[in-house]
């Protein structure tokens, strides 16, 4: 994962409001002041580029769209270039009403609180296993070093797959997520490989049943009825997805304050007990994923006409910096007490991984915390943020010690 | 003796699991199978919780946590 640059030729957008582009160095590097001017001058922008789509930057459009499952169809969550004839299913994330409750409902019970405190020690493991590799170094990179490996390791546990297989999984979503979005043959080669892998996993799983998510989720039933392996496989390929890049980010974008902003490090070293007001707050400031939906029908959001056949970028991150609903909105306020962020997207597709998330950030600030309480960026260096759908840094040198 | 003058209730309709109000006040609120929300027994807020009863309500994203003075 060393070029994450898909289009060198690509034209840079001209007009916010009427040629938006995400994949634009600009937004790349810095997306909030763009937001914050859209949200002024024109709510509910829209582009030529994707076949056609809109962006819509305030909380309660985000909301409306969110809710309105009639109009707004989740089959396709990401916009990209093309829309290719077949769609690659990932329930049920990619489901709609009626069928996605019972979907669902196969993947909550594993994500459940209880049942994510129970891999807290896990995690708390790994993370301090990946400091001991760096720490005499006195620096690194803690994207490549820290951040990335920890959720990825912590799924791979949890599906009950070689650890090992971690960076495999990197660059699936590396094809899928980011280089996919403009090249349509290696998003699917990666869509293959991943279908393999698991086909082979399953395999080893006949007649001998493990205790771990891959069993769970071939053996679930529905109405009676085991569900078929394709289904299966689709919703496991979502586990992989899903769980990896966002959580990566997350916990990035955490540091990254931190780095920059010493004394907040120091209070939360001194004041311990608001590590989940901070971490809620980086949610919502550094929200890293944004979704997409297809416009079905024609339709008005807060008077604005939308068109049948246009896809919406659903920016979760930007609706959480809307000043209409966060008092300093743009200000990073770790005692924040009021905070009804939507970083785990709201309505029925809320982030079946919430809790898992929420585990693997705490524990990864805090493991850190402890062994590294302070630390800077690396002003000889720069920090590199992820393209597409799911922001966070890819580069983040850090040196430790005081400045 | 002092008796509770608040109430919560989750809104079954709204609540999609996000699993906050029981983070903030465990006192007041369980999951169910599929980790929604709902109010532990009437929802009365015994004295000293109504703190926990509001902050459990400005921290639900999808407004499903109502609460009423008795």
């Amino acid at each position: 994962m060393t070029d994450t640059t898909t289009n060198v030729a690509r034209l840079p957008a001209t007009d916010w409001t009427t040629d938006w582009d995400h994949l634009d160095p600009r937004w790349r590097n810095d997306p909030y002041p763009i937001w914050d001017e859209l949200r002024g001058t024109c709510p509910i922008a829209h582009t030529k580029r994707f076949m056609g789509a809109y962006l819509p930057t305030r909380y309660e459009d985000v909301k409306a769209i969110a809710y309105d499952t009639e109009h707004f169809s989740s089959r396709r969550v990401v916009v990209r270039e093309f829309r290719a004839e077949t769609i690659i299913p990932a329930p049920p994330i990619t489901s709609d009403p009626p069928r996605h409750k019972a979907l669902k409902q196969i993947l909550l019970p594993p994500f459940l609180p209880e049942e994510i405190a129970r891999i807290e020690p896990k995690a708390r493991a790994i993370c301090n296993e990946l400091i001991d590799g760096f720490i005499a170094d006195g620096h690194c990179d803690a994207a490549q070093r820290y951040t990335r490996h920890i959720p990825v390791r912590v799924i791979a546990h949890m599906l009950g797959v070689p650890e090992e297989d971690g960076d495999l999984y990197i660059r699936w979503i590396h094809e899928i997520l980011e280089l996919g979005i403009t090249d349509d043959a290696i998003m699917w080669r990666a869509f293959g490989e991943m279908t393999e892998y698991f086909i082979a996993e399953i395999a080893k799983r006949k007649g001998a049943p493990r205790d771990d998510l891959i069993t769970r989720v071939m053996g679930a039933r529905i109405d009676g009825e085991t569900i078929p392996e394709e289904l299966g496989i689709g919703m496991l390929r979502l586990l992989l997805i899903a769980g990896i890049d966002t959580t990566w980010s997350g916990i990035g974008a955490a540091l990254w304050h931190l780095a920059r902003t010493p004394e907040d490090a120091r209070r939360l070293i001194a004041e311990p007990e608001l590590m989940p007001t901070a971490i809620e707050e980086f949610l919502r400031a550094f929200a890293p994923v944004t979704m997409a939906r297809e416009v079905m029908k024609d339709t008005e959001i807060n008077g604005c006409p939308i068109k049948a056949g246009n896809m919406v970028l659903l920016s979760f991150p930007a609706a959480n910096r809307d000043p209409a609903m966060f008092a300093d909105a743009d200000k990073v306020l770790i005692d924040r007490k009021e905070n009804r962020h939507a970083a785990f997207g709201l309505g029925i597709h809320r982030c079946v991984g919430s809790n898992l998330a929420r585990m693997e950030m705490t524990v990864a600030v805090e493991e850190w915390l402890k062994r590294i309480p302070q630390f800077r960026l690396d002003a000889g260096k720069a920090v590199a943020w992820s393209e597409g759908t799911v922001r966070g840094p890819r580069a983040l040198p850090v040196i430790f010690g005081a400045a | 003796m002092s008796h509770s003058t608040m109430r919560v209730h989750v809104d079954q309709d709204r609540c999609q699991g996000h699993n906050r109000c029981k983070a903030l006040a465990p006192e007041l609120f369980e999951l169910g199978e599929f980790g929604n929300a709902r109010e532990i027994g009437d929802g009365a807020v015994p004295p000293g919780l109504e703190d926990k009863a509001a902050l459990a309500r400005a921290n639900c994203p999808e407004f499903a946590v109502i609460l009423t003075e008795l």
